[in-house]
């Protein structure tokens, strides 16, 4: 698990400081995918490197799995970043090694391994990530979604039990994000790794995480379970990200309101429920018409969900709030 | 034609490349020795790196721009008692060596010091977040990826001593300078400085031709 308690971050620049970091508590549980969303410069990368020490906080504690990271004098600190991988959004590979080289720094620079040890290893790596066949090539000669594997190979050398990752498929294509994603949660689900992932983007946060953390202008504005936070975003920088996912256009929206009649209602089911014919179940006992006006059917990790926006007309419009609510369906009055 | 290249000497010639070639060769060698460690010291100790040290960076910087705005020939000159002491002469091809050192030395230091800045900082960071120490950092992270740049630092360098020792020349370190100037010059033998050039303009083209090959062996991206 790590910790945050008023940890925050401030940087000097041009004599003016700069308040990267308000003061922040956070717990991120330990085996779990944990996204960190915000806009460029809200303090997500700030917030990441002091986990593991590339940025030293201005003040407060940050305790992973009990220990206070603050305090760690130079070489436990070296120690403690071997427990700690990280893969970044260009890849940061040496471009002068092979793809082979590069997974085996991490164990030659811990010093602890034998060539044969590193061989065998690196070539476990490759295999695990699906790159075996790549091991001699330099990084140049790879695409960006190979990259970001060796990224993850090497990141993984060392056993680390947190693997953190910086906008690891912002550089990636839609299809080649999803096989890094996919890659990721196999990592977490085998090995059962904590992830800190940051991005910008609500969909890769709905894809793979558990639970999610919003930043905005240094401050953490809204955290939780994904499926409560995505599907009931309370703050405006949340509401806007799970906008942007979902392409919705609120406007758009509410000029097709004037255009029905009777109450709108969204409706958001979770889990089974999702797959029930539960609203012409509804609609056939309760007398209500119902109209779509938007949905989405998809789902938040493993959790299936589904959201419509339905305007009812004429029925009983009370019994089929009941029957919908009793059924497990939150509600939420738009009209 | 032969007349034109009565004054050559084939001996004389053979003897003064020699000298050169070894003036170069020992110039470059003690170059390469002091400069990447001063390079590296330079680069670490620079603005935002690892070990940012505003007064050591311009104290060292400094220094390093002195050397390299001093003339050749002045450092020379005003090298002769330390080149004494260090060699126990002045003249010939070991007088010659210590002032083309202290003259290179501060220009390949800067092309190293600038070729470590060419490296991402993100593999800086990378290699810092395997838990390596900063000489692991240095060894493993920093030089290799530099490489290509050092190579071609190494290449303008060797070719600036070629024409510093053409200079030596004209103090008495010998070597093919020496000769375009007292025969060449001095006595208007213009076919013994027509040759001496040549063969300086084959050797600084050997030195280009190898250098980019090597650039290129090395450069992965
Ligand atoms: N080394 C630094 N020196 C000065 N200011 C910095 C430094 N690093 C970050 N900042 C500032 O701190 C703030 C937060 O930066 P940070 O890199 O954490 O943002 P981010 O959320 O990761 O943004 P992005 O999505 O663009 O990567 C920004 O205003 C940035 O300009
Ligand atoms: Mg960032």
């Amino acid at each position: 698990m790590i910790e945050f308690q008023q940890v925050y971050k401030t940087y000097a620049a041009k004599g003016r400081e700069i308040q990267a970091l308000k003061p922040i508590d956070l717990e991120i549980p330990a085996g779990r995918i944990y996204g960190l969303i915000g806009h460029s410069g809200a303090g997500k990368s700030t917030l990441l490197r002091l986990i593991n020490r590339l940025e030293d906080p201005g003040g407060g504690r940050i305790k992973v799995a009990g220990q206070d990271v603050t305090q760690l004098n130079a070489s436990e600190l070296r120690a403690f970043r071997r427990q700690v991988g990280m893969i970044f959004q260009h890849f940061n590979l040496l471009s002068s090694q092979t793809v082979a080289d590069n997974v085996a720094l991490p164990l030659k620079l811990a010093g602890e391994f034998s060539r044969q040890q590193i061989r065998d290893k690196v070539q476990r790596l490759l295999q695990r990530v699906g790159l075996e066949d790549q091991a001699n090539k330099y990084p140049a000669q790879l695409s960006g979604g190979q990259k970001q594997r060796v990224g993850i190979a090497r990141a993984l050398a060392t056993d680390p039990k947190i693997l953190l990752c910086d906008e690891a498929t912002s550089a990636l294509d839609p299809q080649t994000t999803a096989q890094v994603l996919d890659l990721l949660n196999e990592i977490n689900r085998e090995l059962g790794l904590t992830l800190v992932l940051i991005t910008h983007e609500m969909d890769v946060i709905r894809r793979i995480c558990d639970q999610v953390a919003v930043l905005d202008a240094g401050e953490l504005v809204e955290q939780g379970p994904v499926s409560e936070v995505f599907l009931h975003p309370q703050h405006p920088t949340t509401q806007r990200f799970v906008q942007e996912a979902e392409q919705m256009n609120e406007e758009k929206l509410h000029e097709d309101f004037d255009r029905v009649e009777g109450r709108i209602l969204r409706l958001t089911f979770k889990g089974e429920t999702t797959y029930e014919p539960l609203l012409a179940e509804v609609a056939r006992q309760t007398g209500v018409d119902f109209t779509l006006l938007a949905g989405r059917i998809d789902r938040i990790r493993d959790l299936p969900y589904g959201q419509l926006t339905v305007a009812f007309k004429g029925g009983d419009l009370e019994a089929a709030r009941q029957r919908l609510q009793d059924a497990g369906v939150h509600l939420e009055e738009l009209r | 034609m032969n007349q034109f290249f009565s004054n050559i000497d084939a001996y004389q010639i053979w003897m003064a490349t020699q000298e050169t070639l070894w003036m170069l060769g020992g110039s470059l060698f003690f170059t390469l020795l002091f400069g990447l460690p001063l390079g590296v010291l330079l680069f670490l100790t620079g603005p935002r790196q690892l070990f940012a040290q505003k007064g050591f960076y311009a104290i060292l910087s400094l220094i390093t721009n002195i050397l390299r705005s001093l003339p050749f020939i002045i450092l020379m000159i005003v090298m002769i008692p330390i080149t004494v002491l260090i060699t126990g002469t002045s003249l010939g091809v070991a007088g010659a060596i210590p002032p083309l050192v202290v003259g290179a030395t501060p220009f390949f230091a800067r092309l190293v010091e600038t070729a470590l800045r060419e490296v991402d900082r993100g593999i800086i960071e990378a290699t810092q977040a395997m838990g390596a120490t900063t000489k692991q950092i240095i060894f493993n992270a920093l030089l290799p990826e530099a490489r290509p740049g050092i190579i071609a630092a190494t290449t303008v360098t060797a070719i600036t001593l070629v024409s510093y020792t053409a200079m030596a020349g004209a103090v008495g370190a010998g070597g093919l300078g020496d000769l375009a100037i007292r025969y060449g010059y001095q006595r208007f033998q213009t076919d013994v400085m027509v040759v001496t050039v040549l063969l300086l303009l084959v050797l600084v083209q050997l030195l280009q031709s190898l250098g980019d090959r090597l650039v290129v062996h090395f450069s992965r991206k």
